[in-house]
C-alpha cells in the first residue's frame, strides 16, 4: 500500500469521568474500505467526531496526506476530503435533490439579485446520480424519497465535495435486504474510483462482505485489526469482548415467584412484523440487551402506553392493561424511567419536590389544593432514602448532576409503591458512585417484590446486575439467557442475530480463566 | 404567590405613577383613580383568562371576538328576548366555555396550532356577531333598566370612606368600581388554582415540558382543554361586564385588540409565550401598568394617536429589561448549581 490517505496516531479524548479514546491509531489507505466495529460506547462515535472536526482530541496526531495537525476543524476536515453519511440523515426534506447536494454552494445568476440557477444545479448533480445508479432525478423532492434513496443523496453530496473518504455510520441499519445490496454495490464502486470508505456497523455480515480491513474498538482502545482473509463473524466478536467484568452482582434475597409483567404478542409500529413475548417475574431484574435500534425503547414506550402498540396485550399481576395511556399503566403500578431524562423524565426548572410529587399529585392534595407540607416531607424522605445530593428539596432539578437527576426520576416512582418498573438506560452519563447507588436500590426494590425490566447497552451492567437477560435483535426477542449462560459473547451473538453457542457461558468463561 | 419579578413590576408601576402624578396632579383625583380602576377591572379579567392558555404555551387570539359575540348575545337576550339576566349570564358563560372546549379539542386532540385555531375562531365569532345584529349597534332602549344587574356590574361603592368613619377618620372618597372587586375575587380564585391546586401544577408542568408531563401520567390533552375552557369562560364573564359598561355594542369594533392587551399584560407580568412561566399577580400588575399608560397619554397631553406606540415601547423596554435580569439570574443560578453539587455527601441508607 502506498502513503495512507489518512492517519490517526495515538488519539486520546477524555470526557469528565470517562476515557472515551485511549491512544487510538487508525489509518486508511486510498480506495480502502475499513470496517469499524465495537460495542455501544466503545468509542466509535467519538473517533468519527474527531475525524469530522466536531470534537478536538486531547492528545495525538492527525496526518492527512502527509500534513500533521493536532485537531481538525470542520472546515479542514471538509478540505481534506472527509465526508459523512450520517445515521440520522441531515437533509432538507422540503428541497429537491439538487438543492440538497449543493446547499450553501448554490450556483447564482442575476448579479446582485443572487438568484439560484436551479437548472444548472440539476445538470451538475445528474452525473453523480448516474454514477451511483440512482433511480430518481435531480428535481425529486427529498421528502418523497425512501431512506435508502436519501442515503444516496448524502453520498452524492459527499462526491460533489470531492470526498476522498466517506464515513458511513450504521448506513444499513434501516435498509431492506435489496437496498443493502445496492449500497454494498455503491461502496464497491466508490472503492473502484479510489474513494476510501469507513464503514461503521453492528451488522457484521455486511462488514464481512465489504471491508478490506476491520478495526475493532473496545473501551476506547483498538482491540485489534483483521485483514481481509481473517474477517469472520467469530473473530470480530472475539475482539469486541474480552475484558474482565468486575463482579457487581448482588444475588436476590429470595426466589422469584409468579409473573408480574407479562407481554404477549406485542407489535410496535417500528417493527410491525415482530411480535414480542416477554415475562418479568416478581422480584427479578430482567435485563433487556440489544444493539441500538433493535427496538428496545419502542417496546418500553408501547408497554407504558406512550405509543400505541399495533397488537398484543400487557398484563400486570395478571390484570390486563387496558387503555393505552401512561395514566393506565401508572394506575396498575407499572412505571417507566425514560432514556432521555432531561426531555421526558424531568421538569428541569421545577424543584425536586415538585418533580417527585408530579405523577401522584392528588395524593398530596386536599380538595384539589396541593398540601405543600406533605409534598415537602415526602420529597425530603425520598432525598434521604436515595441519597440525592442537593442543598434542599426546593432546589431546581436542572441544577443537579446527572446521577442525582436520575435519582429524582426514580424517587418520583418509588413513593408510589411500584409493582413493575421499566428503566431505559438508567445509568447513562452517570458517575460511578451514583451508578452503584442505583444498582443497590434496584436490587432492594426487586427484593421487596417489584419486577424490574432494565434496558441497557452497558454490557458490564447487564451482566453484572441482572438475574436474566433478554436480548433483542431487529424487533424480536432473540433469546433469553439465564445466569449460568451469561457472557458478553452470548449477549453479543444474540444481539447480532446469531444463536448462543453451547458452553460459552459464565461457567465456561470462568473455566477458561482458571 | 408573590415573586421577585412581580416586585419589579410593582416598583415600575409606582415610579410611572409618581412621575405622572408629579407632572399632572389630576392623576390622583378620586374620579380618575376610580375610572382607571374600572378599566383595570374590565381588562384584568380578560388578561387573567388569557394567562391560563399562555401558561400551557398556547395563545387565544379570539377573546376579543368572544367578548363581542357574547356581549351581543347577552344584551339581545335580556333586552329583546326578555330572558332573566341571571339566566342570560349563565348561558353566556356556558357558551364561552363551549367555545373554549372547541379550541382546546382542536389544539390538544386534533393537533392544530393554537395560533391558527384561535385566529380562525376570531374571524368566525366576529363575523357571527356582525351577522347576528345585521351589523347594527345593539344596546339598551330608552327607559329599559336592570337596576340590580347594573349595580352589580357597572356600579361603584364607597368602601374606604365608611371604613375610615368606623374608626372616626375621614377616608378618601374613592368609589370602588365593582369590576375591580370582581377582578380581585377572580384573581384570588384563579391565583389559588394556578399556584396551589393540582390543575395549576399540571398547567405549569405541561407548559414547561409536555413530554415529561405525559411520561408522568398527566392527561395532558384534558388539562390543555381545561385551560381553553377556563379562558373562554372567563371571557364570557368579561363580555357581560364589558357590555354593561359600554351599554351599547357595535359588533364590528367592540372588543377589538382586547386579546392583544391581555397577551401584553401577561408578557409584562412575566409570562413566557413558550409556556410554563408566570404568576397571576404579575398579570394583574401588567394590566394596571397598561391602564396607567393609557391614562398617562391622556393626562400628559400626548396625542392620543400615539397611544399604541407608547404602549408598545414600554412593553418592549420591559421585556428587554426582563431578559437582562434573566441573564443575571442565570449566572447566579449557575453559581447555585456549583454549590448544590458540592452539597454534603449523602449516601443512601440501606432500607
Amino acid at each position: 500500500m502506498n502513503v495512507p490517505l489518512l492517519e490517526l496516531i495515538e488519539i486520546r479524548k477524555t470526557y469528565p469521568g470517562v476515557l472515551a479514546l485511549d491512544a487510538v491509531s487508525l489509518s486508511v489507505g486510498r480506495g480502502e474500505v475499513v470496517g469499524l466495529v465495537g460495542e455501544n460506547g466503545a468509542g466509535k462515535s467519538t473517533l468519527m467526531k474527531v475525524l469530522g472536526g466536531v470534537v478536538a482530541p486531547d492528545a495525538g496526531t492527525i496526518r492527512t496526506e502527509g500534513i500533521e495537525s493536532h485537531a481538525l476543524t470542520v472546515k479542514e476536515a471538509l478540505a481534506a476530503g472527509i465526508a459523512f453519511v450520517h445515521q440520522e440523515l441531515n437533509l432538507f426534506e422540503n428541497l429537491d435533490v439538487a438543492a440538497n447536494v449543493f446547499i450553501g454552494r448554490e450556483a447564482l445568476v442575476g448579479g446582485w439579485l443572487r438568484l439560484i440557477d436551479t437548472q444548472l444545479l440539476r445538470r451538475r448533480v445528474q452525473p453523480f446520480l448516474e454514477r451511483l445508479g440512482c433511480d430518481f432525478g435531480a428535481d425529486a423532492l427529498v421528502q418523497h424519497l425512501s431512506l435508502a434513496q436519501r442515503q444516496l443523496v448524502e453520498i452524492a453530496k459527499a462526491l460533489s465535495l470531492n470526498a476522498r473518504l466517506v464515513i458511513m455510520d450504521e448506513p444499513t441499519s434501516s435498509l431492506t435486504i435489496a437496498e443493502t445490496e445496492r449500497l454494498l454495490g455503491v461502496i464497491a464502486g466508490l472503492k473502484a474510483d479510489g474513494v476510501s470508505v469507513i464503514f461503521i456497523s453492528h451488522r457484521l455480515n455486511e462488514v464481512e462482505r465489504c471491508a478490506d480491513r476491520v478495526v475493532v474498538l473496545r473501551d476506547g482502545k483498538v482491540a485489534g485489526a483483521l485483514e481481509r482473509g481473517q474477517i469472520t463473524h467469530a473473530s470480530m466478536i472475539r475482539m469486541m469482548i474480552g475484558r474482565d467484568l468486575k463482579d457487581i452482582y448482588i444475588p436476590p434475597a429470595g426466589t422469584h415467584d409468579g409473573a408480574a409483567l407479562e407481554v404477549a404478542g406485542l407489535r410496535t409500529s417500528c417493527y410491525p412484523d415482530q411480535a414480542v413475548d416477554l415475562t418479568v417475574r416478581r422480584g427479578e431484574i430482567l435485563g433487556l440487551a440489544g444493539l441500538v435500534g433493535s427496538g428496545r425503547t419502542e417496546l418500553a414506550c408501547a408497554l407504558f402506553g406512550i405509543d400505541r402498540p399495533l397488537a398484543g396485550s400487557v398484563r400486570i399481576d395478571g390484570a390486563l392493561l387496558e387503555g393505552h395511556a401512561p395514566r393506565a399503566a401508572i394506575e396498575r403500578g407499572l412505571y417507566f424511567v425514560p432514556e432521555d431524562r432531561k426531555r421526558s423524565g424531568l421538569l428541569l426548572d421545577m424543584s425536586i419536590a415538585e418533580n417527585i410529587s408530579l405523577p401522584n399529585l392528588r395524593a398530596f392534595a386536599r380538595r384539589s389544593i396541593v398540601a405543600l407540607g406533605a409534598e415537602l416531607q415526602n420529597a425530603e424522605r425520598q432525598r434521604k432514602n436515595l441519597g440525592i445530593r442537593a442543598p434542599n428539596v426546593g432546589t431546581a432539578v436542572g441544577l443537579l448532576s446527572g446521577g442525582n437527576q436520575q435519582k429524582v426520576v426514580l424517587a418520583k416512582w418509588l413513593s408510589m409503591s411500584p409493582r413493575a418498573i421499566i428503566l431505559d438506560e438508567p445509568t447513562r452519563g452517570i458517575d460511578v458512585g451514583s451508578k452503584n447507588d442505583i444498582y443497590t436500590l434496584l436490587r432492594s426494590l426487586a427484593d421487596s417484590g417489584v419486577a424490574i425490566l432494565m434496558i441497557s447497552s452497558d454490557m458490564e451492567e447487564v451482566i453484572g446486575v441482572c438475574d436474566r437477560i433478554a436480548v433483542m435483535h431487529e424487533g424480536r426477542i432473540a433469546g433469553v439467557l439465564e445466569r449460568p449462560q451469561f457472557s458478553e459473547h452470548n449477549v453479543l451473538r444474540l444481539a447480532v442475530g446469531s444463536s448462543v453457542e453451547p458452553g460459552r457461558g459464565m461457567e465456561a468463561a470462568i473455566g477458561e480463566h482458571a | 404567590m408573590i415573586f421577585k419579578k412581580d416586585l419589579g413590576l410593582l416598583v415600575l408601576i409606582l415610579v410611572v405613577g409618581t412621575v405622572v402624578a408629579l407632572i399632572n396632579p389630576r392623576f390622583l383625583l378620586p374620579a380618575n383613580v376610580s375610572n382607571t380602576a374600572n378599566q383595570v377591572g374590565l381588562f384584568g379579567i380578560i388578561a387573567v383568562a388569557q394567562a391560563f392558555v399562555v401558561l400551557t404555551g398556547g395563545i387565544d387570539l379570539s377573546v376579543g371576538a368572544v367578548v363581542a359575540l357574547l356581549g351581543v348575545l347577552f344584551i339581545d337576550m335580556i333586552v329583546n328576548l326578555q330572558v332573566h339576566w341571571g339566566v342570560a349570564a349563565l348561558i353566556v358563560v356556558a357558551a364561552g366555555m363551549l367555545m373554549g372546549w372547541v379550541h382546546g379539542v382542536l389544539v390538544a386532540k386534533v393537533g392544530l396550532q393554537p395560533f391558527v385555531v384561535t385566529l380562525c375562531a376570531l374571524l368566525i365569532y366576529r363575523g357571527a356577531a356582525r351577522y347576528y345584529t345585521k351589523d347594527a349597534t345593539v344596546g339598551f332602549g330608552f327607559g329599559e333598566s336592570f337596576p340590580t344587574l347594573e349595580w352589580l356590574t357597572a356600579g361603584r361603592s364607597e368602601i374606604f370612606a365608611p371604613l375610615a368613619r368606623l374608626f372616626g377618620h375621614d377616608g378618601p372618597t374613592i368609589a370602588v368600581p365593582h369590576t375591580l372587586i370582581a377582578l380581585i375575587l377572580i384573581t384570588l380564585i384563579a391565583g389559588v388554582m394556578l399556584h396551589r391546586s393540582v390543575l395549576g401544577r399540571y398547567l405549569f408542568a405541561i407548559g414547561k415540558n409536555e413530554e415529561a408531563a405525559r411520561y408522568s401520567g398527566i392527561a395532558t390533552a384534558r388539562i390543555t382543554i381545561a385551560a381553553y375552557v377556563i379562558c373562554c369562560g372567563l371571557a364570557g364573564v368579561a363580555a357581560i361586564f364589558m357590555a354593561m359598561y359600554t351599554r351599547s355594542i357595535a359588533p364590528a369594533v367592540h372588543g377589538n385588540f382586547y386579546e392583544l392587551y391581555a397577551i401584553a399584560a401577561a408578557v409584562l407580568g412575566g409570562f413566557s409565550l413558550r409556556g410554563g412561566e408566570g404568576s397571576l399577580i404579575g398579570v394583574v400588575l401588567g394590566t394596571i401598568l397598561l391602564q396607567i399608560l393609557q391614562n398617562l397619554v391622556n393626562l400628559l397631553g400626548i396625542p392620543s394617536s400615539l397611544n399604541f406606540a407608547v404602549m408598545g415601547s414600554v412593553i418592549l423596554i420591559g421585556v428587554l429589561a426582563d431578559q437582562q435580569f434573566a441573564r443575571y439570574r442565570a449566572r447566579s443560578l449557575a453559581r447555585a448549581a456549583r454549590q448544590a453539587r458540592a452539597a454534603p455527601d449523602a449516601r443512601p441508607q440501606p432500607p
